[in-house]
């Protein structure tokens, strides 16, 4: 097992590095002068682009800003922020614990929802249930985020009052946030109300952002299913007479697990993509929207360090994912 | 289902539990604001955060008007030649005490010195702490205009320009030109950590800030010992809410009082929805097409003219601004002092328009339309606009081909002096003064830079170089109303709209003004049961 993470942890080095040249190239490419956009329709005189560009070092040759950058990062430095001059790790670490509260919520609702979704569909292919569900998970792939977000928002918080319109937490409660997960602070500052409060705000983006990787883990776990149970090790448990929970939900669905996991594995990236749109729908102060708004703004220090930590962190969750094929399948960690 | 059901009943009991923060109102802002220090930024965003509500300035623009009222100066005076400018400071004036600052006296003359000079000198340990991008200052031409600024004692402050400005005052009261405290800043860059200036703010205005949770609340207290007396609510509350839908969606399900910058579809329904108030005002803006002046044919007025008469802006105004505009045609809003009534729009006719073309000479012209790829309040939807005058145009024979650029690139692009095509651009007022729309935009000086029609006529460039010296508002007036029958005449642009800003409050919020400055102001807002 160690030597499988050594050798898995060795290919991060290179990949770290082409991230790097990615994320440094990809705001640059983007057509648009960052100090043209600041200064707006008023415009700036050439002296004064040619001063700023000085004092942030656009006038540097590319190969030493990239240097530079790449110091930085060796340095646990990624910069400061173009536009609000703070450094862009603060930023970042500030509002990733929102993004992660709720894709976690996400995910969770999505693989508790899904998987069993998947197996009872798969047990009873070709009824009214099977069809039902792979039709509804059909819709949820295909649906429009935007879409769907405004009308959970018009039916559940406008219409009926269920939920709230949009934020982490009623405006009422003002408490510190340590950890930056809502679910805990609210507990922990021990206001009467403020843990309902941050759970009633979930339930929207929460349902919202996890429709995609639910009807795909949905739709995969049956496929996976469909395919184990006609297995002859399968048949032989039947024969032995255990019961259909046993066959169906402990020697069919661990096999059927492996391209599963893979699936849950790969909506990490959806996730986040998704969370840019979840986030400004539902006035969610995640990484997502501050992803979208350093791109606007040519936040070049902002755009370079969000990139590299978001592609770290899909880094760390891809060795995660190859760590349990291990667990559930002794066969891909010999290998 | 029980489960599912249960969670519901518990998020609606949720909206009903809660400890009530009295008399506080909520603003749903459109955006988080890039810091709370004004001076380094120019977005209405984070004005509406910092300067709108936190500060105070020399000269202020009284609520709901662009008339300037003194501020934090109660009065002034100019020397005959107009070029020293002495502050008379109002005594008494506290800055908010917060969690991060006690301030141990009132108001002063260093607080003015500090606010100017760490935007103006490069020596000055402030000027760099923001990066030294004090585009607003340097935008308004401060480094060349102001030559020194001096403490006569305690209350008094004397600016010395370089030439006489009359719009200096009007400058005052704009966003970038926040006093803030000085002794704050001291004890800040004492503290080494000079940045907090521009992260926890102290000014003198009539909210203090408590606290911001980025991207998502900011939250504001009223002061108590504010100059003008304490702010009818106790509380101010910044929801940052980016999805105009969903805007209208808190403001219906009673989470915020006020909104900004409606979706133009929203106001149908917002119109007949009794949870809504929807206020409305002209701009102080203009959307216009620039030609290039210097460039064939378009440096002959009769063809500029002659196109200008081709386009149907009346239907502009239904599709693009689906009726939240009114016809342009002057290049300064009707809302601004010293706009010209008198002046008589080009009629849309595009029989005559075809023949002044043709009397000029000029068959089978092609041109480029330069269409703004962002959506401004002058312009809601420039491709569509350029479309519909791609249209107008080829109804008398001229053939427009539409380009678009990435927006910073547009804006430099735009600014050559041999740009092939004209341009679809505009402004929004930042001071109220006319000056701030002719001399900026037409003025000789500002070709290759916002004089994007790149456009220098003597006749007009003297009338506005002398309003700006006079500084007698009527005389002000006369030469300001005769620029504009020469603009009218020589036509460097196609006047197209003012749009029409829409707010939507809360039926609850009082006395709630529209600032035509584009800006949110809370003061002297409050709510009723």
């Amino acid at each position: 097992m160690l030597s499988f993470l050594v050798r898995r942890l060795l290919t991060f080095v290179p990949t770290f590095f082409g991230v790097t040249v990615i994320a440094f190239a990809f705001i640059r490419l983007l057509p648009g002068d960052p100090i043209a956009l600041l200064a707006g329709e008023r415009g700036v005189s050439p002296e004064r682009h040619a001063e700023l560009a000085r004092q942030f070092g656009f006038d540097q040759p590319l190969w030493r800003q990239y240097l530079d950058y790449l110091w930085g990062i060796l340095h646990g430095d990624l910069g400061i922020s173009f536009v609000t001059k703070k450094p862009v790790l603060t930023e970042f670490f500030t509002l990733f614990p929102a993004t992660l509260e709720l894709s976690l919520c996400a995910i969770l609702l999505a693989v508790l929802v899904g998987i069993p979704a998947g197996v009872i569909a798969a047990v009873n292919r070709g009824k009214f249930f099977d069809q039902a569900l792979m039709t509804t998970a059909l819709v949820g792939y295909s649906m429009p985020i935007f879409w769907w977000a405004l009308l959970l928002i018009i039916v559940f918080s406008s219409g009926l009052h269920w939920t709230p319109v949009s934020g982490r937490i009623s405006l009422m409660y003002f408490f510190p946030t340590p950890t930056g997960f809502m679910l805990i602070d609210s507990l922990l500052s021990g206001e009467k109300g403020a843990f309902a409060s941050a759970v009633s705000h979930l339930i929207l983006p929460t349902v919202v952002l996890a429709t995609i990787p639910l009807a795909v883990i949905a739709r995969q776990t049956r496929s996976a299913m469909l395919e184990v149970l006609s297995e002859d090790y399968v048949r032989t448990a039947r024969a032995k007479g255990l019961s259909p929970f046993r066959v169906n939900g402990i020697h069919a669905l661990r096999n059927a697990l492996i391209p599963v996991v893979t699936v849950i594995g790969l909506s990490v990236g959806t996730l986040l993509a998704g969370a840019i749109l979840t986030e400004t729908i539902f006035s969610w102060p995640g990484i997502g929207k501050w992803m979208v708004d350093s791109i606007f703004r040519r936040d070049y220090q902002a755009v370079q360090g969000g990139l590299l930590l978001i592609a770290a962190i899909v880094m760390i969750v891809n060795l995660t994912v190859d760590v349990l094929y291990g667990l559930i399948n002794p066969r891909i960690r010999k290998g | 289902m029980k489960s599912t059901s249960a969670l519901f009943c518990l998020a609606a009991a949720t909206l009903l539990s809660g400890p009530a923060l009295a008399n506080t109102l909520i603003y749903c802002t459109e955006g988080s604001p890039e810091g709370f220090d004004p001076a380094p930024y120019t977005s209405g965003t984070t004005f509406d955060a910092s300067s709108k509500n936190v500060y105070n300035r020399l000269a202020e623009f009284d609520r709901g008007t662009t008339d300037v009222v003194p501020g934090l100066a109660e009065s002034w005076d100019i020397s005959d030649d107009g070029k020293t400018v002495t502050f008379h400071l109002r005594p008494g004036v506290k800055f908010q005490t917060t969690d991060f600052f006690t301030p141990t006296r009132d108001f002063n003359a260093d607080d003015v010195i500090f606010s100017f000079e760490r935007q103006r000198d490069p020596d000055h340990p402030y000027y760099n702490v923001s990066g030294g991008s004090w585009e607003y200052f340097n935008g308004m031409s401060m480094p060349e205009l102001i030559e020194s600024i001096e403490k006569v004692d305690d209350m008094t402050v004397v600016f010395h320009l370089t030439r006489p400005e009359a719009p200096f005052i009007a400058d005052m009261a704009m966003d970038f030109a926040s006093i803030m405290s000085a002794e704050y800043a001291d004890q800040l860059m004492q503290a080494g950590t000079p940045e907090l200036l521009n992260q926890q703010p102290v000014g003198t205005g009539p909210f203090e800030f408590v606290a911001y949770q980025k991207d998502a609340v900011i939250r504001y207290r009223a002061h108590d010992e504010y100059f003008h007396g304490k702010a009818p609510i106790d509380n101010l509350v910044f929801a940052i809410t980016p999805d105009a839908s969903v805007r209208y969606q808190k403001l219906k399900a009673g989470e915020c009082h006020v909104m900004p910058y409606p979706n133009p579809a929203d106001l149908d329904a917002m119109e007949s929805d009794p949870a809504v108030n929807l206020m409305h005002q002209e701009g102080l803006n203009v959307g216009y097409l620039g030609y290039n002046t210097r460039m064939p044919p378009f440096d002959n007025p009769k063809v500029r003219k002659a196109l200008n008469m081709a386009i149907n802006k009346d239907a502009i105004i239904d599709v693009v601004f689906q009726g939240a505009g009114t016809k342009a045609k002057n290049p300064i809003p009707p809302t601004m002092w010293s706009y010209n009534d008198a002046v008589v729009d080009d009629p849309y006719d595009p029989e005559a328009a075809k023949k002044m073309l043709d009397d000029e000479g000029v068959t089978d012209l092609s041109m480029k339309i330069w269409a703004m790829p962002v959506q401004r309040p002058y312009n809601p939807n420039a491709r569509r606009m350029a479309e519909m005058m791609q249209a107008d145009f080829a109804k008398v024979g001229v053939k427009a081909e539409i380009v678009s650029y990435e927006w910073g690139e547009y804006l430099e692009r735009s600014k050559a002096l041999d740009r092939d095509g004209a341009i679809l651009m505009g402004w929004t007022g930042d001071n109220g003064d006319p000056d701030n729309f002719l001399a900026v935009l037409l003025g000789c000086d500002a070709v290759g830079g916002a004089n994007r029609a790149q456009w220098c006529y003597q006749p007009f460039d003297e009338l506005i170089q002398k309003a700006k010296v006079v500084s007698d508002k009527a005389e002000r007036t006369k030469l300001y109303e005769e620029a504009q029958v020469v603009f009218k005449e020589q036509a460097p642009w196609a006047t197209i709209a003012h749009s029409v800003v829409f707010e939507p409050i809360s039926p609850k919020v009082q006395d709630y003004k529209i600032d035509p400055l584009g800006g949110h102001i809370f003061y002297g807002v409050s709510l009723s049961e």
